[in-house]
């Protein structure tokens, strides 16, 4: 799967291991289910290590673990199973996870600013032709009424920055 | 009313552009229709049984006169010369082509309006009281804390794909014209013992497949924590709300599944994290959007005034106007005036490109140039000397639109049913015809006074017949139309959903059996007693009667 961080199409370090596959050296992501049972040998190979969320499963159920993680995916089975958005959310403001976090599944470049917004900072996607449009689709609403996980300053702390008219 | 700064222009000329790169890759074929859907949904843009439909925002019902005269420019240039009020404070138009919705867009993004969070599974516009600002029985203007949350609400990143549409109500009088216990969630401005005003909030109402009424989950909120509750109350529901079966999905299913003590224990525990974080609202935010929603500035003025009662006394046709379609207003020699959008025989929440340009003209010479939709479907002018009452229904009159049956039996609402909608049953607005000119005779009419009748064509309930006093639902037996009646429904302070009366009847009974039933009432009824009075004191039983007393 082409991955895209920062806007750009990047060589994808990680390898996501299936639950009935064998684990292989360097970077690994696996399930909450083999995490959960594999946790201790997991831990001691030491290297980075992620965690892939289903859209059901909570990151408060790895809360405990995420110091240890440097990844957290968060599936979108369907781009418009939204759970994942308010998981990015915790991992961030909640837990205050420094990791990557990774959408995967249903990615397209019209959610990129509203995944980026919820703390989102790697995204697989289905073809390279997301990567051209990253720019775009993260800078043509350029006005944020909320706060969010990411550095864009919402229009109420704008408005009373400004100057008095 | 809410003026739009560099912040609110920006995004939506940017939304504006946005989706016309959508609407392009559409028709070149870089989008298919599935992947277009959501798109156009989040702007507004639904596809019909006959064509594209697009639903444009009227912020909480409120309307400029230069708003209303684009709307009436858009009706005539870009549809077939007319616009249709819905039940949720916005404008519809039926006709759009595709490739020219953009040009819409930035029509409406001109005189500060736009169609974003009109459909799709995100939190929609949120409605109020349409005398919000000029009824006697008023706290504070809901609609400054409508505003609040229309912003904060507007492409909010983490509640774009929530399991189900989300609305909002926000009402500030004792009185409740905006239902605000059938909406998913439900803000009741009050007092708290010290006097502070803050919010009491309810949550998963709806009506829908399964009507339900909401329930109380804080007493009283501060005004300052409102967006930090709402946050917490929509986070538990986006994680938790049901997505595999679209009906079951509202907020309403999981709140009744959790029970409300548990639903709000997850939410106070969310809003423990985030009570004090930026969403916190500043004091001199609250009154900086209050300026927006000022007074006018009215004339100090005696509240009897000659000339208006003189009219009055001399006119009947204009008395029997004001008795419906003027209420009182807060200040002295003022007037609300509703405008009927329910002439007898036409669907319900039309209005003609020549009515919308007439009524910005009125709202411009009587009404400091201010304008409301209603959720039943009609408009208001809230701010009419009583002096310019008489003028103004004159005017009215001249351009049809001077029915006066504001509230009742003939200001039904009734869904689009059968003749546009692929989901419905049965016919709404041909009921709603046939039972209007059944009681034309508007003495008939006055006699039996207040009474709510709502039509859906199917269980959807885009009539939101469950609250109607009398409701009448599509249903099919063996391929043909029958309606089932409810009776005792009601959307305000006193919310209930109806009772359902016994078997369904024919499309071509269903007149008759209304006409039983208001007949029945009239006969029982005890001196002053409205409709909905009257049901609660003596309930289904003389009504089925009546009805079914033949058979
Ligand atoms: C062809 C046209 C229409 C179709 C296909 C349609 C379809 C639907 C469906 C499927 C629902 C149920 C949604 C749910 O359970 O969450 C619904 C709800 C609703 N519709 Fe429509 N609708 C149409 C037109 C309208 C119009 C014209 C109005 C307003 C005048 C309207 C007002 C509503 C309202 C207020 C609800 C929400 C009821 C509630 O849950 O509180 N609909 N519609
Ligand atoms: S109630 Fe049913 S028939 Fe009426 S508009 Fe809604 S979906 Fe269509």
């Amino acid at each position: 799967m082409p991955l895209i961080k920062e806007g750009v199409l990047v060589e994808d370090l990680w390898q996501s291991i299936a639950d009935e596959e064998a684990l292989i050296d360097g970077p690994v992501v696996v399930s909450l289910e083999r995490w959960q049972s594999e946790r201790e040998s997991l831990l001691a190979r030491n290297t980075p290590l992620g965690v892939r969320l289903k859209s059901d499963q909570s990151p408060a159920l790895i809360a405990e673990d995420l110091e240890r993680l440097d990844l957290v995916a968060l599936e979108f089975p369907k781009f418009n199973d939204g759970r994942a958005y308010s998981y990015a959310r915790l991992l961030r403001d909640r837990y205050g996870f420094k990791g990557e976090v990774r959408a995967v599944g249903g990615v397209f470049r019209d959610q990129f600013l509203l995944m980026q917004r919820c703390g989102f900072d790697a995204f697989e996607v289905a073809d390279k032709a997301a990567a051209e449009a990253w720019e775009k689709a993260i800078s043509e609403i350029s006005v944020t009424y909320q706060p969010g996980a990411d550095a864009r300053r919402p229009a109420l702390a704008l408005r009373r920055n400004r100057p008095a008219a | 009313m809410y003026r739009y700064d560099e912040f609110d222009h920006t995004l939506v000329t940017e939304r504006v552009h946005q989706f016309r790169d959508q609407v392009e890759r559409r028709l070149s074929g870089e989008l298919t229709e599935d992947q277009f859907k959501p798109l156009r949904l989040m702007n507004g843009l639904y596809l019909q049984l006959h064509a594209y439909m697009l639903r444009v925002a009227v912020p909480y019902g409120t309307l400029s006169s230069t708003q209303m005269r684009k709307l009436a420019y858009i009706a005539r240039r870009y549809d077939k010369g007319y616009g249709h009020f819905t039940t949720r404070q916005n404008i519809q138009f039926n006709w759009p082509k595709l490739e020219e919705t953009p040009d819409i867009l930035a029509e409406l993004a001109e005189v500060e309006m736009h169609a974003i969070q009109t459909s799709g599974n995100c939190i929609r516009n949120t409605t109020s009281d349409q005398f919000a600002g000029a009824a006697a029985d008023e706290i504070e203007d809901p609609r400054v804390y409508c505003e609040i949350i229309r912003q904060w609400s507007t492409l909010h990143p983490e509640f774009t794909f929530l399991p189900r549409k989300f609305k909002i109500a926000v009402t500030g009088a004792d009185h409740d014209r905006a239902a605000v216990r059938v909406h998913d969630i439900g803000l009741q401005m009050c007092r708290n013992e010290a006097g502070e005003v803050g919010f009491e909030v309810i949550v998963g109402g709806g009506l829908g497949r399964t009507p339900v009424i909401g329930q109380t989950i804080r007493e009283f909120l501060p005004k300052q924590h409102l967006l930090s509750y709402l946050e917490a109350i929509l986070r538990v529901y986006n994680q938790l709300g049901r997505r595999d079966n679209l009906y079951k999905a509202r907020i309403k299913i999981l709140v009744r599944s959790e029970g409300i003590e548990n639903f709000k224990r997850l939410v106070e525990e969310e809003w423990s994290h985030i009570k004090d974080s930026a969403l916190q609202l500043p004091e001199d935010e609250i009154a900086r959007i209050e300026t927006y929603f000022a007074p006018p500035r009215y004339e100090c003025l005696d509240d009897t005034v000659r000339e208006f009662e003189v009219k009055r006394f001399e006119d009947r046709d204009f008395a029997s106007w004001v008795r419906t379609n003027v209420t009182a207003h807060k200040e002295p020699g003022y007037a609300v005036a509703t405008i009927s959008l329910k002439p007898t025989g036409k669907p319900p929440g039309d209005a003609s490109a020549w009515q919308m340009d007439a009524i910005a003209d009125l709202a411009e010479s009587y009404s400091f140039s201010e304008i409301r939709v209603t959720h039943e479907q009609n408009l208001v002018l809230p701010n009419v000397k009583k002096a310019d009452l008489y003028a103004l229904w004159q005017s009215l009159r001249d351009v049809e639109l001077a029915t006066p049956n504001a509230g009742l039996l003939s200001d039904m609402i009734a869904c689009p049913g059968l003749d546009y909608c692929n989901l419905a049953n049965a016919r709404s607005i041909p009921v709603a015809q046939r039972i209007s000119e059944r009681f034309s005779d508007l003495e008939r009419q006055h006699d039996i006074g207040s009474l709510k009748i709502k039509i859906s064509g199917c269980i959807n309930a885009c009539g939101h017949h469950h609250v109607g006093h009398i409701g009448l639902l599509g249903v099919d037996k063996k391929g043909e139309e029958f309606y089932q009646i409810t009776l005792g429904g009601s959307a305000d302070e006193n919310t209930a959903i109806g009772k359902i009366v016994g078997p369904a009847f024919s499309y071509d009974d269903v007149v008759d059996a209304v006409e039983k039933i208001v007949d029945t009432y009239l006969n029982i009824r005890s001196e002053d007693e409205e409709f909905s009075d009257t049901f609660r004191r003596v309930g289904l039983t003389p009504f089925k009667e009546t009805l079914y007393a033949a058979h």
